[in-house]
């Protein structure tokens, strides 16, 4: 008997996955400001504290350089802390301790001790979050050697990623984007694992490899959709892994479409779209039948008025566009803009996208 | 701890320090060293309240804690050599030492950055019901961090068995206290935020030790988390293995004013006062300097560390 398909929220599975680790295994704790009040991390951790009580469950002051430095020392103690922040843009505080301590305990100490944590972080885009509320800084993470850095887009991606960084050994950003928190998508209830080093194949297509991270993979197989109606044929591949960047699948499949383009939801320079692009010119140089594109945000922080961020984040228009004018393919911009033109407000996410994955 | 042991303790940190600061100048030691010369008795007698599964971290300047909490000498000496027997096989360098088995959980040189993993640790044993008391050690330059405070809120917000020792040595490098900070006690900030406080002069071993086993019953019994600050000095310059006090950033004759109460000569010329004290003494120092000499020689037999096993550190 097949399963029959269950379909929930990345949010909802997120939540099952924290309850299923703290089932599975005593030694995992979560903490985070907010995480046990009525909002509950987006409704991600509504429920736990009255589930696992007060000793495993904690709200956290507004400390995060101090409280992730406590969750290093209970994690090298032997707990397997889990620790959130609303908007990573409040990890930064703590990029000392995790910088200089979660990165390097294992390492600076030869392997003698482990360093079992998840910092969970959400990034975001629209309805004003502006400068300091919706940065994408996954670089910064994945910068550091001694972190794993992971961004799954799917809700069936989130959950056996997040259970998977939670038995993991090592200290993991797992980084979630509000905009994928509302979507639905076929979860299956028992708990399973989806590796932290490896980026899916979830369209493919033999013109063009667009890989995509987190949310712009959302706008990548809209882009896609709309192409393939226009002989365009774009493999997209979401990388799902920042650090370890898994460099084969994507180089794979320039290997066989010579093109590449890359939609990340962060800045472009000093951003991973320029790591992975320098990855694919070092082994697969031959392979470029043209140059690679970053698609990105433009070099400034984000604003706040929805008549500034207008154009300011790429939608699948733009990547549509930008993929038809890369391969030199001219399509009527009025058939790509009836496809993909946005008929709701661009500063809430896409409500033409609705899964499944 | 008897009077002796603790006279012991801190005459073979003296002398351990003062080997490596000999040896320094031979280029062999390629990191930089912070000597623990003049503070031993804070370490000495704070390490001689604790059990074997307490845990103990510390800071850029921390052999003096790891040897107090028990920490293998050779492998501390290996690990200033950059060689593969040292604790850290080379990777760490002086300012990071680590004996598990000790219970010298780490030290690193980021200031604070190891009191909140203190704190951690002790949250831990809290939540696993376990009988253990972490203590981390730190300087007055320490306290100006936020961290610091972030730390000790969470402690005493949730009752943890951690015991904060501030070494106030009054110079962060070469800057004094009063450049620092405006003039009040440390204590009485630690003591804002909730911690029960113990003060003891830092240069008075067995003063240290007598708060310090009031400090760790306290804990034990499942008191607050306890402040102690200890008054102490550092003699030689804040790296390296000379003296400084030539630059001129101490006034003169302050160095002069805490050799005068040197925790150590002073314990020394007390225990001498009868014969059979004057023996033990004798006998201590030629055991240690054995022990140092072999430590040494133990050490520099050590295999070098090779840059291919570096990879295999850094994920577990």
């Amino acid at each position: 008997m097949p399963e029959i398909e269950r379909r929930i929220t990345q949010a909802e599975a997120i939540r099952e996955a924290l309850a299923q680790a703290m089932e599975e295994d005593e030694r995992v704790i979560v903490i985070g400001e907010g995480v046990p009040d009525p909002k509950g991390i987006f409704g991600t951790t509504t429920g736990l504290q009255q589930r696992f009580g007060k000793a495993r469950v904690f709200d956290s002051p507004l400390s995060e350089n101090g409280i992730t430095g406590i969750c290093v020392g209970a994690a090298i103690s032997g707990m397997r802390p889990v620790m959130v922040h609303q908007r990573i843009d409040f990890a930064l505080l703590a990029m000392d301790q995790i910088v200089n301590n979660a990165a390097k305990w294992h390492y600076m100490f030869a392997g003698q001790v482990k360093v079992p944590l998840v910092i969970r972080v959400i990034i975001g885009r629209g309805w004003g979050p502006g400068p300091q509320h919706a940065q994408s800084l996954q670089a910064l993470f994945a910068h550091i050697p001694g972190l794993k850095v992971v961004m799954p887009t799917s809700g069936y991606d989130a959950k056996g990623m997040l259970l998977a960084a939670i038995r993991d050994d090592n200290p993991v950003i797992f980084i979630e984007h509000r905009w994928l928190q509302d979507i639905a998508d076929h979860v299956p209830e028992a708990p399973y694992i989806v590796p932290l080093d490896q980026a899916l194949i979830c369209r493919p297509g033999q013109h063009v490899t667009l890989a995509a991270f987190s949310y712009m993979t959302v706008e990548a197989r809209l882009a896609a959709e709309a192409l393939a109606e226009h002989g365009i044929e774009v493999e997209v591949v979401d990388a799902r892994s920042v650090r370890p960047l898994d460099m084969s699948t994507i180089v794979e499949s320039v290997r066989r479409t010579g093109t590449l383009i890359v939609a990340d939801t962060a800045w472009k320079t000093g951003g991973i779209a320029g790591e992975v692009i320098a990855g694919v010119a070092e082994t697969a140089f031959s392979a470029l039948k043209r140059p690679p594109l970053r698609i990105c945000l433009p070099d400034i922080p984000a604003p706040t008025s929805p008549h500034l961020t207008r154009g300011y984040y790429p939608d699948a228009l733009y990547l549509a566009r930008a993929i038809a004018a890369h391969l030199g393919r001219s399509i009527p911009d009025a058939e790509l803009a009836d496809r993909l033109f946005r008929t709701t407000p661009h500063d809430v996410p896409q409500r033409e996208f609705r899964g499944p994955f | 701890m008897t009077t002796f042991s603790l006279f012991r303790s801190m005459l073979r940190i003296r002398r351990i320090e003062e080997a490596i600061a000999e040896r320094y100048g031979a280029q062999e030691m390629r990191c930089p060293v912070h000597l623990s010369i003049g503070q031993e008795a804070v370490a000495v007698g704070v390490c001689a309240a604790l059990q074997p599964q307490d845990g103990v971290f510390g800071g850029h300047r921390a052999h003096a804690h790891y040897l107090a909490k028990g920490g293998d000498l050779t492998a501390m000496l290996a690990e200033i050599y950059g060689l593969e027997n040292g604790c850290c096989r080379g990777v760490g360098g002086s300012m990071h030492i680590i004996d598990l088995a000790a219970g010298f959980l780490g030290a690193v040189p980021i200031v604070g950055a190891t009191i909140p993993l203190a704190v951690g640790a002790a949250w831990a044993a809290k939540l696993r019901n376990e009988d253990k008391v972490i203590v981390v050690f730190f300087g007055d330059g320490t306290f100006e961090e936020g961290v610091v405070h972030e730390s000790i809120n969470f402690a005493v917000l949730h009752r943890l068995p951690v015991l904060f020792v501030c070494e106030n040595n009054l110079y962060a490098c070469y800057t004094r206290l009063s450049e620092r900070q405006p003039d009040r006690p440390i204590h009485a900030i630690a003591a804002a935020h909730g911690c029960r406080i113990f003060t003891a002069e830092g240069d008075d071993v067995e003063a240290v030790h007598a708060a310090s086993r009031m400090a760790v019953a306290d804990l034990r019994a499942g008191g607050a988390p306890v402040f102690l600050e200890c008054s102490t000095y550092r003699w030689r310059e804040h790296c390296g293995p000379n003296q400084d006090d030539h630059l001129g950033y101490r006034p003169s004759g302050e160095l002069a004013k805490w050799e005068s109460t040197c925790p150590v000569s002073r314990l020394a010329s007390t225990l001498s006062s009868s014969p059979e004290g004057a023996r033990l003494v004798a006998a201590a120092e030629a055991e240690i300097a054995g022990e140092i000499a072999s430590a040494f020689a133990a050490a520099l037999a050590s295999p070098v560390p090779q840059p291919a096993d570096l990879p295999g550190y850094l994920y577990a």
